[in-house]
């Protein structure tokens, strides 16, 4: 029963993250990736870490769609048809990265992995006593790290979407003239 | 453990999705659908960290606090990386790669 739900789960995720490569209409590959995402967040229910799906499914699948969906909104046609490749260079990419599959598969199956046979379940009172435990092995540290990152990526943002106010053109013409003074001059 | 699973079966999927990411990141000529192939590879490399925890050292956690501390980082990336695509559709009015040549205005 599992291994049908992985081999389903397998072949849906691999399926979309070729549409959502693929797609020409720009709204769309992001709901691809959606599908994808939500696949890798089945995968970890089926490795019996909810919790990681949980936080896979609210980050990724609530949060960072959310962002990309509205990124697209904000710039884009939603009719627009996105520019690709020219055939020779998808070819040649889609060759090496075929290789590279290759190269790592073969890496993979010539590696005798030691795999301990198990059924533990990890609640969520595991990792979060073990995850903010000041002994060795805690990872204290690195959480608060994290959370300083998240601050500063957030005030960052803030700052660099604020930006300045359009002045109605006013702010470029005067780049431009500089720009053709300074030529003028040198 | 997934029932009837291999380790190697998990890690083939996460290896496809990975070069379907970077074929994606080399083939796409928009910011945008560059971010959408980076999160394709940012999360094989999480399922890669929490397979490997749980088949071959199931009693740590290690692998598992990694991928948390990836999907934050993951997370805060997108936000200043969307931030910056706006900031320039503002001055370029474009987000093809082609078109982006200067950072600052």
């Amino acid at each position: 029963m599992e291994r049908i739900i992985f081999y389903i789960l397998a072949l849906t995720m691999i399926v979309f993250a070729m549409a959502a490569v693929r797609s020409r209409k720009m709204l769309r590959s992001v709901i691809f990736l959606l599908f994808v995402l939500a696949g890798i967040a089945g995968i970890f229910f089926l490795i019996d870490y909810n919790f990681l799906a949980a936080v896979q499914l609210t980050v990724y699948a609530g949060g960072i769609i959310v962002l990309i969906i509205f990124s697209v909104l904000l710039v884009h046609h939603i009719e627009l048809e996105l520019e690709v490749a020219k055939p020779l260079k998808q070819v040649i990419t889609g060759i090496a990265c075929l290789l590279g599959i290759g190269v790592v598969l073969n890496t993979i199956y010539t590696h005798d992995f030691k795999v301990v046979e198990n059924d533990l379940t990890t609640s969520t009172a595991d990792i979060g006593s073990k995850l903010l435990s000041v002994e060795a092995g805690g990872f204290i540290l690195p959480f608060e790290v994290i959370s300083v990152v998240l601050l500063a990526a957030m005030i960052g943002a803030i700052i660099i979407a604020k930006g300045k106010k359009l002045e109605k053109g006013s702010s470029e013409t005067e780049d431009r003239s500089q720009i053709n003074t300074g030529s003028n001059e040198i | 453990m997934i029932e009837g699973i291999t380790i190697y079966e998990i890690l083939t999927v996460t290896t496809i999705l990975f070069f379907i990411g970077v074929y994606g990141f080399l083939t796409r000529k928009n910011l945008i659908s560059m971010l959408i192939s980076v999160e394709l590879i940012l999360n094989a490399s999480v399922v890669n960290f929490v397979v490997i925890n749980k088949y071959l050292y199931p009693d740590m956690l290690q692998g598992v606090f990694f991928s948390i501390f990836i999907i934050a980082v993951a997370a805060a990336e997108t936000a200043l990386a969307v931030s910056i695509i706006i900031n320039l559709y503002r001055q370029i009015s474009s987000v093809e790669v082609k078109d982006t040549e200067v950072m600052k205005h």
